[in-house]
């Protein structure tokens, strides 16, 4: 199943056109992405907090200083994971 | 801290000291509420948390980073949930980028219906977590001869469990708990299975460095009122260790006077 992050109103070229869309796989879930963005955009468009989320891209875990420069490829497996409770 | 104890030390691992020798997890609670009430009723200082997926369609406000202050609470991420060592290092490397600490509590689980450790996998991801600069708390079965191998990798503290997570069945092996803590110079931590605070007390005074636990506080009716029993009986069992305990014998010895009976 394939859902589709909103893009930012204004953004697409060509006003109401959407971008190009990147297929990227987010905790084990497909979705499409507007292509172009970085992983730090990426997790402000899914209303994450960057210092509270660690990101694995593709099996390798980014700093957190690594985010505003990764971009997100077309076939990037992500995996945003966080503390929970736990024993 | 009265003068009527043995005045006890701080539990040191890696060279860091705790007051508490309590060590308490954080999951299962009814309420982050609840979860946090406990903790401060507990008086740990370092708690254990768990590494998990972020739930993309609830947003954010499951995150426990949102209820407990890293400031205030040492957290100790865990590998818990996992099977190979493969991904408990996975785990541990995860944990580690949230950037608050290099410590990791090792959990590598070899079968689902007891959770008992598979020990050869906890040792050869406790071997790979030493040489990448890890602190690890090991996770481990009341076995001397794998607690020894886990000290001799490189770990910061060994913790046999008293009995299987989550069961309360308390400490079902008090010898070889008791041989570990002989053997091992490291911290000996016993994690898992205290069930009540008797049960906490009875480990502690056997001369291990402290209990951590979480489904005993966690599933008790009340949980902030079981948090504050186990501070005392963690308390009470290291007080009574340290000042040492009369002999046993199997026979009674009165305690008043033989002499000055009436005739």
């Amino acid at each position: 199943m394939t859902t589709s992050i909103d893009s930012a109103p204004g953004t697409g070229p060509g006003g109401s056109e959407s971008p190009v869309a990147a297929s990227i796989v987010l905790n084990g879930e497909r979705r499409a992405v507007e292509s172009g963005l970085s992983v730090a955009e990426l997790l402000h468009r899914l209303g994450l907090d960057s210092g509270m989320v660690v990101v694995e891209r593709n099996r390798r875990i980014l700093s957190r200083a690594d985010l505003a420069d990764t971009p997100v490829e077309d076939g990037d497996r992500f995996e945003l994971v966080h503390f929970v409770g736990g024993g | 801290m009265g003068s009527a104890t043995c005045g006890d030390s701080a539990l040191v691992i890696a060279d860091r000291p705790f007051e508490s020798r309590l060590i308490v997890g954080t999951g299962k609670y009814r309420t982050n509420s609840e979860m946090f009430r406990a903790i401060l009723a507990s008086g740990a200082e370092m708690v254990t948390v768990a590494v998990r997926r972020v739930d993309l369609d609830r947003s954010k406000e499951e995150g426990i980073l949102y209820h407990l202050d890293p400031a205030q609470f040492f957290l100790l991420p865990n590998t818990a949930g996992c099977y190979t060592a493969a991904d408990a290092v996975r785990y541990a490397r995860l944990g580690r980028a949230a950037g608050l600490n290099d410590w990791v509590k090792l959990e590598v689980i070899g079968d689902q219906r007891t959770l008992l450790p598979d020990t050869g996998a906890t040792l050869e991801a406790a071997r790979e977590l030493v040489a990448d600069g890890f602190q690890v708390l090991a996770y481990t079965n009341d076995d001397l001869i794998t607690a020894l191998r886990l000290e001799d990798a490189g770990c910061a503290a060994v913790m046999p469990l008293a009995s299987p997570i989550g069961s309360g069945l308390g400490l079902v092996n008090p010898y070889y708990i008791r041989e570990i803590k002989r053997r091992l110079a490291v911290p000996v931590i016993v994690d898992a299975g205290v069930g009540t605070a008797s049960d906490a007390c009875l480990t502690m005074e056997q001369g291990v460095d402290g209990v951590l636990m979480n489904t005993a506080l966690a599933d008790a009716e009340n949980p902030v009122g079981m948090a504050g029993a186990m501070r005392l009986a963690v308390r009470a069992g290291r007080e009574a260790y340290l000042a040492g305990r009369m002999a046993a014998r199997e026979i009674a010895v009165p305690s008043s006077p033989a002499s000055g009976m009436l005739e």
